[in-house]
């Protein structure tokens, strides 16, 4: 009998504490796949932020801190100058990074932080319960925006992967999706790419990738996939969009 | 122990914390403490540490945040708005259990305020200017030298105590020059030795050992009245160790000031010209601000009229005189404020301004 | 003939979110009707694992880690 698929030791065996159907859980899980395949999972220092993903470092199986909100890429900035030969991360939500962090963020990708920032967009604030973010939709339900983002009031919708893209230090930056297996291995192999960026200190490296919240999206696990694909897809849409061009 | 130089005070203060094993420093521009920044990004370098200038204070606490849950000692100082940037990175701190050294050169307030010295930023560092049940060991040296044996003996407090240990300074101090003496520099340690000495240090787990969180989130509120219990212990065992303080003339003495910082030095003078004209005046110079010296002031003697809290702020001090003095005595306010600083002969009239009234 | 594949269920992990049920490529995944576990979901299970080619589309996108899936 051969291995196609068995569960990362990367993630601690227990249950999350996320909704049915919350893709965090993919996006931890192929997070730790790739620093196993790596062969860093043992030095990496970990940052989590503020929201549903605080907890993350209940479930990821490396030495982790929280920050304050939005905050992470500061912390991150803190701890690599104290280790400079360690793997670091932020795991932030469009909360934390494009909203409340957002000056945290552009500075880290200013200096050419040599860390990496997985941003995990999913349109909307998850823990303190479906208030409107940065990235949600034009037209998108919210508990701060009941008939939806309009855009004379709110803006629109904040695209933090093409912001960053026009920082000089932010060598790598791509969007990434996971609503179908090919988006999710695709997500995996992005983020490779970007934690090989950070091995060769090459500068700041950016893997933004779109999320469900079916929970307070209002909508079914599987109809959150869709929507995602459906009306996120069009408006940040998937790809690199800056590459040092070492990375293959 | 090196030879006595003349070093102006940021400098020295920025020199105590190197010397003390502080190799990483965050900070933002703000008057009157830019010749630490300035020192730190010339000197860092050279010791195999690293300076950031950070995008704003709140980056920079935070920065100071993530170097110090590796282990490794770090400074960050700033003045006072500035350091109200900061408390959210306080509160997370003494919340974490992660050592910090911070140093606030403080100046005229509230708001943006002005650049001259002040020490208006008293019940803001004494009472904990962030959220939540935490307290913050907060000194108010008065010399250069003091202020720089101060910041080298709380870089071992802090990482004893697992806690921010804070140090007020004010322009004034930061700004002049003083023959002083540096201590020894410290033995840096190494990584290995530091997941010896602090367990809780975020080095990453290398496959081998239970991994480490550094975490300020609690959401069971009986885990967070827990974790609270066990800092309010902390909080006492430094009630009992920490509180400093030095004392004059207080036998016989017709008046007791208490002052610190800048101020005690005027204090200090003051007493002199008070002493010629026939006042017998004494001083209790607090040199611990919390935990506050409140056993001091059984030393006061019964003969004593009138204690005044001498401060650069409208009574924010006094508030803690009062308290220690307990009704035992009547407690008067002299002070100046907004970077308003008084002169000896100032402090002399006002205070024979307050014996009259009482008389 | 394609790869017989084998899927293997971490049933109390389950939240029933059928993340997995809409990208199997053999529609052979289903939520279970009556079962319940340890948290109080109907969990996942395979209706007719015989043909189960051993894509893992449905590892892949189980956010809870419930699905390893092998080949013969």
């Amino acid at each position: 009998m051969k291995t196609v698929f068995e569960y990362t030791r990367g993630m601690l065996p227990v249950t999350t504490g996320y909704c049915p159907g919350c893709t965090h859980g993919i996006a931890h899980r192929i997070l730790m796949e790739v620093l196993i395949e790596r062969g860093t999972l043992g030095e990496t220092i970990g940052v989590a932020p503020i929201g549903c993903s605080i907890l993350s470092h209940n479930y990821l199986n490396v030495d982790m801190c929280e920050s304050a909100h939005g905050r992470g890429p500061a912390v991150a900035a803190g701890i690599r100058r104290a280790l400079p030969d360690k793997t670091i991360f932020t795991y932030q939500g469009d909360g934390d990074l494009a909203s409340i962090g957002a000056g945290e963020i552009v500075h880290a990708a200013h200096r050419g932080e040599k860390f990496t920032t997985i941003f995990v967009n999913n349109a909307i604030y998850g823990m303190t319960g479906g208030q409107m973010a940065p990235t949600t939709l034009i037209g998108q339900k919210s508990t701060t925006g009941v008939d939806g983002r309009k855009k004379e009031v709110s803006g629109m919708p904040l695209r933090m992967a093409e912001l960053l893209a026009t920082i000089d230090g932010a060598v790598y930056v791509e969007r990434v999706a996971l609503d179908t297996p090919a988006h999710v291995r695709g997500a995996k192999a992005a983020m490779h790419r970007a934690f090989e960026i950070q091995e060769k200190r090459l500068g700041f490296s950016f893997v933004e990738v779109l999320s469900t919240c079916p929970t307070n999206w209002g909508l079914p696990p599987t109809a959150a996939l869709k929507w995602l694909a459906d009306n996120m897809i069009p408006y940040f849409p998937l790809g690199i969009l800056r590459t040092p061009g070492e990375v293959k | 122990m090196s030879e006595k130089q003349l070093m102006k005070g940021n400098e020295a203060f920025a020199e105590a914390a190197i010397r003390g094993g502080c190799r990483l420093y965050f900070g933002y521009p703000i008057t009157p403490q830019n010749e630490i920044p300035e020192y730190m990004s010339r000197e860092l370098d050279k010791v195999g540490g690293a300076f950031v200038q950070a995008e704003s204070e709140l980056a920079a606490v935070n920065m100071a945040y993530g170097g110090a849950l590796t282990g490794k000692n770090v400074f960050l100082s700033s003045s006072s708005p500035g350091i109200a940037l900061m408390q959210e990175g306080f509160s997370f701190m003494a919340s974490a259990e992660i050592p910090m050294v911070i140093l606030n050169v403080m100046r005229g307030g509230p708001g943006v305020g002005g650049i001259q010295p002040g020490q208006a930023d008293y019940r803001q560092a004494t009472r904990g200017g962030g959220n939540g049940d935490y307290h913050i060991p907060v000194y108010g040296p008065a010399s250069i030298q003091e202020t720089v044996n101060i910041i080298y003996d709380a870089v071992t407090l802090a990482d004893r105590y697992r806690n921010p240990v804070i140090i007020l300074a004010d322009g004034m101090l930061g700004q002049m020059m003083e023959p002083i003496i540096l201590p020894e520099a410290r033995e840096t340690v190494t990584e290995e030795e530091i997941r010896i000495q602090k367990p809780w240090a975020l080095l990453g787990h290398q496959d081998k050992k239970e991994r480490t969180v550094v975490k300020s989130l609690r959401l069971q509120p009986d885990d967070l009245e827990n974790h609270n219990n066990k800092m309010h212990e902390k909080y006492i065992e430094m009630m009992e160790e920490l509180p400093q303080y030095e004392s004059y003339r207080l036998e016989d003495a017709e008046v007791v000031f208490v002052s610190f910082g800048s101020m005690s030095r005027i204090v200090r003078e003051a007493m002199d010209h008070l002493a010629e004209q026939g006042i017998k005046a004494g001083m209790i110079r607090p040199i611990s601000l919390w935990p506050f010296p409140n056993k001091a002031f059984d030393e006061i003697s019964p003969k004593t009229k009138m204690v005044i809290s001498a401060e650069l702020s409208i009574g924010q001090m006094m508030d803690d005189v009062k308290c220690a003095v307990c009704g035992r005595f009547p407690v008067e306010l002299l002070y100046r404020t907004g970077g308003m600083v008084p002169t000896p002969l100032e402090v002399v009239e006002k205070t024979k301004a307050l014996l009259e009234v009482t008389k | 003939m394609a790869k017989k594949g084998i899927v293997k269920f971490d049933i109390d992990k389950c939240k029933g979110c059928e993340l997995c049920v809409v990208v199997c490529p053999k529609h052979i995944l289903k939520i279970h009707e009556h079962d319940v576990n340890i948290m109080g979901y109907h969990p996942i299970s395979v209706s007719d694992e015989e043909q189960c080619i051993g894509c893992a589309n449905c590892a892949v996108m189980c956010p809870d880690g419930v699905i390893s899936v092998y080949t013969e």
